[in-house]
């Protein structure tokens, strides 16, 4: 039963996880950067819940209420630090978005505290097998926000002209920006778009999982390992991944213990790429 | 050029006298002193991989780390039970005598210089087939996951953390645990530029400039990249191993995500101070490190509680401003004391185009 619980955990973290990778994958894909910082978006959006639970409100509206000012945070992000990255080497936009993450989580350990805190939903749990596999209610819920939320979001870029434009705009910059597309709006519109993302997935994990101002990294590695295996732009791959993500993650922390559960995915970071780089250099070829 | 030589022996020469007579002209900062150097050694070694090699890692904490943890058990398991120590953290229950503390940090430091270097070729060989943004991302990623890992490893303290081996107390002189650690970490200063500015006049200087600026050109010119990579990362690996065993020893208290593996603000810090100075030249960490410390020292305490904001600011604000650094700007400014030849009628032809 052990394996039952820990892979329906798994699957249901996995969405989570894959939400994030998206806008990891959408912003390297749009504008040719890694956004470190990525993981303490998300923990401030998850924050943003976090204070609706303070003041009375249900958190789960927090999964509306946090995609919006995280929206405007990543805008006012990009307006500040990442349009000067954006044309630039790689690890430029690491070190920038690395600087932006420090600021973030010191930040966020002056406001809310270094606790480790988790607003309750109240959801209940969902016994399945004769009580012998519990399911927090919570964890469906988010699982279900997030399929909902990656779905709009695929319609959106399909069917919107703003979509059309952040797909151009990916496709050859300077072809769009002859072709009267706006790519500065267009980058500040992903980044945002994907700090909204970012906000879901925290104010999900606000109600599902905890929250502490230098949980981030985590969340930038996990997602940055989902879009190097799924590779930039394909969603299904990134939700089957994220959900294989989730179960690896759930198994080593059945196996190894939960002292080693950040550490595994970690150092599983470093096995794919050190996998990937050895079966190219076989063609004598490298990852890009 | 006899003429600049000399120039050279005088600066030289004038550095040395005045690191040598630091701890005793600024004996109540001995401790600073002795941070600089372990700061100067970290930021030239990743100015080897960074500048040189066009390698961004955050990996170098690993060695550093790894050094740490090694120089403290081999000073302690040499002469005594290390699970048992570990347990009662270490103080009271068993005293090095003196001869046993200097044999131990002799023989451990040994180890802590080794062994990195040999963990480097290990791991070398796996992750420096990555390039760019993912090698970073990599070290990044393993520095991180080495943290963790120590930090469940019960023999070496696991979360609690491990208390080093306290200075002799046999030795009433209450400054020489102080002189002791900063002449330690000044000879391997002394020792790590020799070998750096060594590296500077040598062939493997090129072939690393040449990996950074085109390695697949440098794989055509038939250059056996990998080795010269490996062989570069293990040199930056045996230094940072000493310098983190100097630092443990220092410091008195290794913590696995705090002190060792100190990923946040060791890690960041090596690399900054060398994009600060201007990663790629001799002098440029050497001069980054100083102005970054002095910085530190001078601001941390004024802004207690925002010095990580002040941290994250300054990283962005160098990043995108700077990030040629300092001898990068003066290089553009004063092109000619760099020994560079500007023609001025190639220059013009530029302009014109333009």
């Amino acid at each position: 039963m052990l394996m039952v619980q820990a892979s329906l955990d798994g699957i249901l973290l996995g969405i989570l996880f894959a939400l994030i990778a998206y806008g990891m994958a959408l912003q390297w894909g749009v504008m040719n950067i890694i956004n470190i910082a990525q993981g303490d978006l998300v923990i401030l959006g998850g924050y943003i819940a976090y204070t609706m639970y303070l003041v009375g409100i249900h958190p789960a509206w927090g999964v509306i209420v946090s995609p919006i000012i995280m929206y405007f945070v990543g805008v006012l992000l990009y307006k500040l630090v990442i349009n000067k990255v954006v044309d630039r080497d790689l690890f430029i936009s690491i070190l920038a978005t690395f600087g932006i993450a420090i600021v973030f989580q010191q930040l966020m350990n002056f406001i809310f505290g270094a606790d480790v805190v988790v607003a309750q939903s109240e959801y209940g749990t969902t016994m399945l097998f004769d009580n012998s596999v519990t399911l927090p209610n919570s964890k469906i819920f988010s699982a279900f926000i997030s399929v909902l939320y990656a779905v709009a979001l695929v319609i959106y870029m399909k069917k919107s002209r703003l979509g059309r434009a952040i797909r151009a705009t990916a496709q050859n910059a300077r072809a769009a920006k002859i072709l009267g597309v706006d790519t500065e709006k267009v980058y500040a519109a992903t980044f945002g778009i994907n700090a909204a993302l970012c906000g879901i997935a925290g104010a999900l994990i606000s109600i599902t999982l905890t929250l502490h101002p230098y949980v981030g990294l985590p969340y930038t590695v996990r997602s940055f390992m989902i879009v190097i295996v799924a590779g930039l732009g394909n969603l299904p791959a990134v939700a089957l991944s994220g959900m294989g993500l989730g179960l690896f993650e759930e198994f080593a922390d059945y196996i190894l213990g939960t002292e080693f559960r950040i550490g595994a995915v970690f150092m599983l970071l470093v096995f794919i790429l050190v996998y990937r780089r050895f079966k190219l250099s076989k063609k004598r070829e490298y990852l890009k | 050029m006899g003429n600049i030589k000399q120039k050279d022996l005088i600066l030289y020469s004038g550095l040395i006298i005045l690191g040598l007579a630091a701890p005793y002209l600024f004996s109540a900062f001995k401790v600073q002193l002795t941070y600089l150097c372990v700061l100067i050694v970290l930021a030239m070694t990743w100015n080897l991989q960074g500048g040189e090699m066009g390698y961004n890692t955050f990996g170098n904490i690993l060695f550093y780390g790894l050094g740490m943890y090694l120089t403290a058990s081999v000073q302690v398991g040499m002469f005594f039970p290390l699970a048992e120590w570990t347990e009662s953290g270490g103080e009271k229950t068993f005293v090095h005598t003196t001869a046993q503390y200097f044999q131990g940090i002799g023989v451990g430091l040994l180890v802590s210089a080794i062994i990195p270097a040999i963990v480097a070729g290990a791991i070398g060989y796996a992750i420096l087939g990555l390039r760019g943004h993912y090698f970073a991302i990599c070290t990044l990623g393993l520095g991180i996951a080495a943290g963790e890992i120590a930090g469940g490893i019960e023999i070496i303290g696991a979360g609690q953390g491990f208390t080093t081996p306290p200075f002799p107390a046999e030795i009433v002189d209450t400054e020489a645990r102080g002189k002791f650690f900063y002449f330690l970490s000044f000879a391997l200063l002394i020792g790590t530029f020799v070998f750096v500015k060594y590296i500077y006049g040598s062939r493997f200087k090129l072939i690393l400039n040449a990996i950074r600026d085109n390695e697949d050109k440098a794989e055509a010119m038939g250059i056996q990249t990998m080795k010269y990579k490996i062989t570069g990362w293990m040199c930056s690996a045996f230094f940072c191993g000493l310098a983190g065993g100097i630092m443990g020893g220092l410091i008195g208290y290794i913590d696995s995500t705090d002190v060792a593996f100190d990923g946040r603000e060791m890690g960041v810090f090596m690399v900054l101070m060398a994009i600060l100075g201007g990663k790629g030249t001799l002098w440029g960490p050497v001069i980054g490190a100083t102005l970054f410390h002095f910085f530190k020292e001078g601001l941390w305490t004024l802004i207690l509680g925002w010095q990580y904001v002040a941290l994250g600011v300054l990283i962005v604000v160098i990043v995108i401003y700077f990030p040629e650094g300092l001898m990068g700007w003066l290089r553009e400014k004063y092109p000619e004391r760099f020994g560079e030849v500007i023609d001025e009628k190639d220059r013009k032809a530029q302009v014109e185009l333009k």
